[in-house]
């Protein structure tokens, strides 16, 4: 077993004082990362790189790794508590999770995120230990067509979670789709939606508007509504820990979350968002009680939380086997690389085996580290629920507005915000669906653009995307998922009446 | 602009690698900076963050200038910092901006109100030269290969690259006219990242794929990609010294992604012959050489009015293949 007895070697470097030091900075520094909105892992790897002047390689990318994953698990808990993604990959765990924490569950619902990481995250590393070479050559198969039939499915399964009124909805989700095609477009070089201002030449960012979605539009709809003097508290009900139902609902969900992650981390189009959406809607359509969903539920935190964390470890994989980033923070890393004169490809395992593998074995010991960090300050975060909700709010006000300054330290990223949180405002005073959004932003420009990158390849020919095996199965799982149901209840009726 | 500087500059443009060694002497003696403020157009990471920290390195540990302070407003190809540095460093003697042929690029098809022709060239320092390549598999054995299928029918032979109307989409639109076909024919699919380009060419989604040197490097050392042609004007020194140029192989087209420093509107050709006699200095640091040799970057060393002379140039010709792509 060459794997292992490298692996132990890797472990033999990554358990020297010096590199546990390196891997407990960077967790913490990526936990700290994490918890603030528009200042990501990504950011914060750029603004480490001078340190690749002054110590070993090994150490660095301890370090960042370290950064990277201590991120994913802290964005979960500003999502849970304030309503506040710290992350983009983290969007989705506001969904459930503010809700199990305004109900009083917050220690369950940071608790199973931390516990799910952990899970997904080891899964996923062990993944990238034994998998690597396999997955990657897999990963290249997909082109331009099956992304675009991936990004179908994903619409279908996001409408198909719409809630209750399916135009709503799909208001909310053209609504995303015509806030993520503001920006130069990327096949012609040509701006559009952007009004002559310079700033939107790249287009909104996606943690600005859910920010001003959740965060915001949470803030403005309680002040509009609370009245002058009533001072209510989230009260915090039943044990902050995991009771023994939380555990039965939640240890699928990390499994499932984990082997929905791994892959799409992996694949260049991938990410860390798809497969949390898409995690979130199979929790939804897998649990025993979906009618809980939208109003705390477990198995909605459980699963994308696994998902993120796995997605980092799968962001790794054809970052060292084949010099390919899939993820921003994964090209810095891919820099601090080249600063070290060392070029991550299919060479890499042999020129520099102790460096990856000793890389690879502090990632088990970042998430050890990380549960470690995180399940006793569960405690202490949820403490900030027992402020007074006019004090807390303000906070979060102020915290959110920092934090979407300091992605650009543009005045028009904070208008924007603002903007969108009056939206927000009145989307929830009329009960309009946010996640649509938020996911018509992500997923459309990806859509668009590998829709007309498959048109370039094929020369015109729309049926490139049933004439790729690939492409037409994700299409066909696409037709299941918006007729299936009708169909089987149709089906059902009409077997009843007989 | 001084005449000493002038002529070092040229010196350096005739292909001269190092300054000679007394005038090295004159132009640390001249271009010590208590402090200098260096803007980059881009996001901490990337090849304009990179640049602006190199110089720093190697400013500070050769005692050329005291302290360094940074600023970094990222996006659109340089086209939401290069305003900002505009109106709020004029006449500031000691501030310069990391730019580069990208630049002139996104301002153009951008249409930005703003551009490179508003901030003063300081010095060229490095540049990277594109690469074709294709998957190992692919029946083109050679360029010419490529080029006869390309000259049949550009439409059939998709081609991947970064951002349409970038570097890699201007250097297609160039070899396209020298085979004598419409650039605006090409089938070219933009990418937004490096990886994704990357990614697409190695799993055969494309035909063929333009990008910088270093971006391919390790492919084709171990062989997955094959490349068949290199856009600078010589062949690559050490790795990938076996590519054969454009040129070499009858396609009169050179192109390469430069970066250097401009420095703000407003001042007067002392104080920018001073920001040149810095670059020079730090060019001439074993420090500046050693970050050269680590990051795989070549020295394109070019300083003052010869640096002005080429960004007009290279601004015009930038304009004249976007308008023939048909996005200017």
């Amino acid at each position: 077993m060459d794997t292992l007895a490298a692996l132990a070697g890797g472990f033999a470097t990554a358990l020297t004082p010096t590199h546990l030091m390196f891997a407990f900075i960077g967790c913490f520094l990526g936990t700290a990362v994490g918890v603030l909105p528009g200042i990501g892992p990504a950011l914060t790897v750029a603004l480490l790189l001078p340190i690749t002047f002054q110590v070993p390689a090994t150490s660095a990318f301890i370090l960042f790794a370290g950064v990277y994953y201590g991120a994913m698990y802290g964005g979960s808990t500003t999502s849970i508590l304030l309503n506040t993604p710290g992350e983009s990959a983290t969007i989705i765990t506001a969904l459930e999770g503010h809700k199990m924490a305004r109900a009083g569950r917050a220690g369950p619902a940071l608790a199973t995120a931390a516990i799910g990481s952990f899970v997904a995250g080891t899964i996923a590393t062990g993944a990238l230990t034994f998998a690597a070479p396999v997955v990657v050559e897999l990963a290249l198969k997909l082109g331009p067509a099956e992304y675009f039939s991936l990004m179908v499915v994903a619409f279908v399964a996001v409408s198909a979670v719409l809630g209750a009124s399916a135009l709503r909805g799909l208001a909310c989700l053209f609504l995303g789709l015509l806030l993520g095609i503001v920006g130069v477009d990327l096949q012609t070089g040509q701006p559009r939606f952007t009004f002559g201002m310079i700033e939107f030449l790249d287009g909104i960012e996606v943690t600005i508007v859910a920010v001003g979605l959740f965060a915001v539009a949470e803030t403005l709809h309680l002040a509009t509504r609370r009245k002058h003097g009533e001072d209510e508290i989230i009260p915090l009900q039943g044990s902050l820990w995991l009771s023994r139902e939380d555990w039965a609902r939640s240890w699928k969900p990390w499994l499932r979350g984990a082997f929905l992650g791994f892959p799409f981390g992996a694949i260049p189009a991938g990410g860390s968002e798809l497969p949390t959406f898409l995690s979130y809607y199979m929790e939804k359509k897998l649990s025993k009680n979906p009618a809980e969903f939208g109003h705390g539920a477990i198995e909605g935190v459980a699963g994308p939380e696994a998902a993120n964390n796995a997605s980092a470890a799968g962001v790794l994989m054809p970052m060292l086997t084949l010099g390919l980033p899939t993820s921003v923070t994964a090209a810095i890393m891919l820099s601090a690389f080249q600063s070290y004169g060392i070029q991550p490809g299919p060479m890499l395992f042999v020129t520099q085996g102790d460096l990856v593998w000793g890389l690879i074995a502090s990632l088990y010991v970042g998430n050890v580290m990380l549960l470690v960090l995180n399940l006793p300050l569960v405690g202490l975060w949820v403490k900030i629920l027992k402020i007074p909700t006019p004090q807390l709010y303000a906070g979060i006000l102020v915290f959110a507005t920092i934090g979407a300054y300091g992605v650009s330290n543009s005045v028009v990223d904070l208008l924007v915000m603002y903007a969108v949180g009056i939206v927000g405002l009145f989307m929830k005073r009329y009960d309009f669906p946010v996640a649509p959004a938020v996911i018509g932003m992500i997923l459309g420009p990806l859509a668009e653009q590998a829709f007309r990158q498959a048109l370039t390849i094929s020369q015109g020919d729309p049926f490139t995307f049933i004439t790729r095996p690939i492409s037409a199965s994700f299409l066909v799982v696409a037709l299941l998922l918006a007729v299936g149901p009708k169909l089987w209840n149709a089906y059902a009726a009409s077997r009843a009446r007989a | 602009m001084s005449g000493s500087i002038t002529r070092r500059g040229a010196l350096a443009a005739a292909g001269a690698l190092a300054l000679a060694h007394p005038a090295r002497a004159q132009a640390q003696a001249q271009a010590r900076f208590e402090s200098v403020f260096m803007f980059v157009p881009a996001a901490p990471g990337g090849g304009w963050d990179s640049t602006g920290r190199a110089i720093e390195q190697a400013a500070r540990a050769a005692g050329l200038v005291g302290s360094f302070q940074f600023e970094n407003v990222g996006g659109g190809g340089g086209m939401v910092g290069l305003p900002r540095f505009v109106n709020q460093r004029r006449g500031q003697a000691n501030a310069m901006i990391v730019g580069g042929s990208i630049m002139l690029g996104t301002g153009i098809t951008g249409k930005s109100s703003v551009t490179v022709r508003d901030v003063q060239p300081i010095a060229r320092l490095t540049s990277e030269a594109g690469v074709i390549v294709v998957p190992a598999a692919s029946p083109f054995r050679d360029f010419a290969g490529l080029a006869a299928a390309l000259r049949a029918n550009p439409g059939a032979v998709p081609i991947g690259g970064s951002v349409a109307g970038g570097i890699d989409h201007i250097l297609l639109g160039l070899i396209l006219r020298a085979l004598g076909q419409a650039p605006r024919s090409a089938s070219y699919v933009g990418f937004q990242a490096g990886g994704q380009n990357i990614a697409a060419v190695l799993g055969g989604q494309v035909q063929a794929s333009i990008s910088g040197y270093s971006e391919f490097a390790e492919q084709i050392k171990a062989g997955r990609l094959r490349a068949l042609a290199i856009s600078g004007e010589a062949r690559l020194a050490g790795d990938g010294a076996d590519i054969p140029t454009l040129r070499e192989q009858g396609v009169d087209v050179t192109l390469a992604n430069w970066r250097g420093v401009f420095g703000a509107p407003g001042t007067t050709a002392a104080q920018q012959a001073a920001l040149a006699a810095l670059m020079g200095a730090v060019h001439a640091t074993p420090q500046w050489q050693e970050i050269l040799r680590t990051r795989g970057w070549a020295d394109a060393f070019l300083a003052g009015e010869a640096f002005g002379r080429f960004v007009e140039r290279d601004i015009a010709d930038t304009e004249a293949v976007l308008k023939d792509l048909g996005l200017a």
